[in-house]
């Protein structure tokens, strides 16, 4: 039984936080209550269901409970409980209808990734409100200390309240802006889940989930928005290939080297359908490209059969898409150098060596590495595996490069 | 409703270079900003340029020091601001993107709440 309950009251946390924390937020006008009354009543689920049984419908009971909370305080202490008033335009009175209830979500995402609030604190918000990571673990994901991470949700949430951010889905003029505002942040977060900075692990699960969950969520509530569905196409394409991506000890497999029996096949077949969804109704967003790409991965037989002339051709589209990102130019290169030989390859990274934006980047090192290790230059591979493992912190990937490294170094001439 | 100042800031050289026609534009996009915001404009200047700056601090003694120029020696500096009433954060970002210094690749507009002490 209580197994039971704790796996639902998960399962309710996973489902549902958003969803009460954001009705609650409707009521209370205050984001910072409306947090502590959703974390009690999730706090009261796990003593109350073990006893009572687990509700038939687990997100309207724990609103339910949020809601009285949050009368209750704010029948007692009406006046300094308002210190963080959160701005809901008059138009947005809630009614019990459930479409009203998803826009409440909405709101609250947007009022997150609201580009008036720094990138990181619209990350840290996002983690806490709408994934309802606790602050410990948002600062863990970030490799800050709990107490910075604490203060900056703070921040955040007194610029929300002193600079009236409305907690409303925006006019269809800011849309598209703010749109694109909430997939950069979703899209960052499951980023720094894929390939965490620093630590023991090559993917942070919790954070990629959570990516995953926001974009499925994003999508549910605006089906027609082409770049959430491309969004939604690109996180799923990659998350298919998650399970693979380490050896049963730990070591980094690259592509090349995956079990591609071991990919999701649900989740490809999932992405795949998401973006023809996504490439029928608009011209293509960067996401949409992005997940092209990751879908000509997918459905490759092997490594070799991989089609890299068609990933040439769509990074060429990405580029035009993205001018200004170096990071795209760098995967162009690395695809041309797998279409056209290793000669080719780094040929293509020639210009990107004196890009500033790249000058600390690992991967560039590693892909000129990789070029240079096939082309049997042996010294020159050793000098920039060297350097590749010195701009790492992931301790997964350091030892993926210290071991090619050795490999390199026995063939160097003594 | 709540207060919010536009400050204004932008590189003055770039300003003063501005050609007679540019300028015509630029005043008419100003007028076309306040027309737009009607009765929310409580109140806006431009400002003469940096240099004609007078400011004002205290020594270690506490007697005043009187110095020539802004108190922020910057190359953009505050050239002119407005007061608007607004409902909310949204409601100025979309009054105030239309300003020309908010196009303009040398300036931009910055918002500040202002605190209600009522």
């Amino acid at each position: 039984m209580t197994d039971e309950v704790a796996a639902a009251v998960a399962q309710a946390h996973r489902r549902s936080w958003a969803q009460v924390l954001a009705t609650t937020a409707h009521l209370t006008r205050d984001l910072g209550l409306a947090e502590e009354c959703t974390q009690d009543a999730y706090a009261r689920a796990l003593q109350t269901w073990p006893v009572s049984g687990i509700p038939d419908r687990p997100g309207a009971w724990l609103t339910n409970v949020a809601r009285n909370r949050a009368l209750d305080v704010l029948r007692r202490e009406s006046v300094f409980r308002r210190s963080l008033p959160l701005l809901v335009p008059e138009e947005s009175v809630p009614g019990p209808e459930d479409a009203l209830v998803e826009d409440d979500r909405l709101r609250l995402i947007f009022t997150c990734c609201h580009p008036a609030l720094s990138p990181e604190a619209q990350i840290a918000l996002t983690l806490r409100l709408v994934c309802g990571l606790s602050t410990a673990e948002v600062a863990r994901a970030f490799l800050v200390p709990e107490a910075t991470m604490a203060a900056r949700i703070t921040r955040a949430k007194k610029k929300i309240s002193a600079a009236r951010i409305p907690y409303q889905v925006p006019a269809p003029e800011q849309w598209g802006e703010r749109v694109d505002a909430v997939l950069q942040v979703v899209h960052l977060i499951y980023t720094t889940g894929h390939t965490a900075p620093a630590g023991a692990h090559l993917l942070r699960r919790d954070l990629a989930d959570s990516a995953v969950g926001l974009a499925r969520t994003l999508h549910l509530l605006m089906p027609n928005d082409a770049g959430a569905t491309a969004l939604l196409a690109l996180l799923v394409l990659v998350d298919a290939r998650a399970a693979t991506r380490t050896s049963a000890t730990g070591r980094l497999l690259l592509l090349s080297e995956q079990d591609r029996t071991r990919w999701d096949r649900a989740l490809i077949a999932e992405g795949v359908a998401l973006l023809t969804e996504a490439l029928r109704r608009h011209p293509p967003t960067r996401f949409a490209v992005q997940a092209a790409i990751a879908a000509v991965h997918a459905e490759a037989p092997s490594w070799a059969a991989t089609d890299w002339a068609e990933i040439v051709g769509l990074y060429d589209v990405l580029v035009r898409l993205w001018p200004a990102s170096a990071v795209v130019a760098l995967n162009r290169a690395v695809a041309v150098g797998m279409r056209d030989g290793p000669q080719a390859g780094l040929d293509a990274l020639e210009p990107l060596l004196s890009d500033p934006s790249l000058a600390t980047y690992g991967y560039l090192s590693a892909a000129r590495a990789d070029f240079l290790r096939r082309l049997h230059r042996w010294a020159a591979a050793a000098e920039a595996y060297e350097e590749a493992i010195a701009l790492t912190d992931n301790e997964v990937e350091r030892r993926f490069l210290a071991d090619r490294l050795s490999d390199v170094r026995r063939h160097r001439p003594a | 409703m709540a207060k919010y100042m536009l400050l204004i800031y932008g590189d003055a050289e770039q300003w003063e270079a501005m050609s007679a026609e540019q300028a015509t534009a630029h005043s008419a996009a100003h007028a076309a900003f306040a027309a737009e915001a009607g009765e929310r404009v409580l109140g806006g200047e431009e400002l003469e340029l940096a240099p004609t700056a007078t400011t004002l601090r205290s020594d270690a003694a506490g007697a005043l020091i009187t110095t020539d120029g802004p108190f922020l020696e910057t190359k953009e500096a505050l050239g002119g601001f407005y007061l608007l009433e607004a409902r909310d954060l949204d409601e100025v970002i979309k009054l105030a993107s239309q300003l020309p210094e908010v196009r303009a690749g040398h300036s931009g507009v910055e918002i500040r709440p202002v605190v209600d002490h009522g």
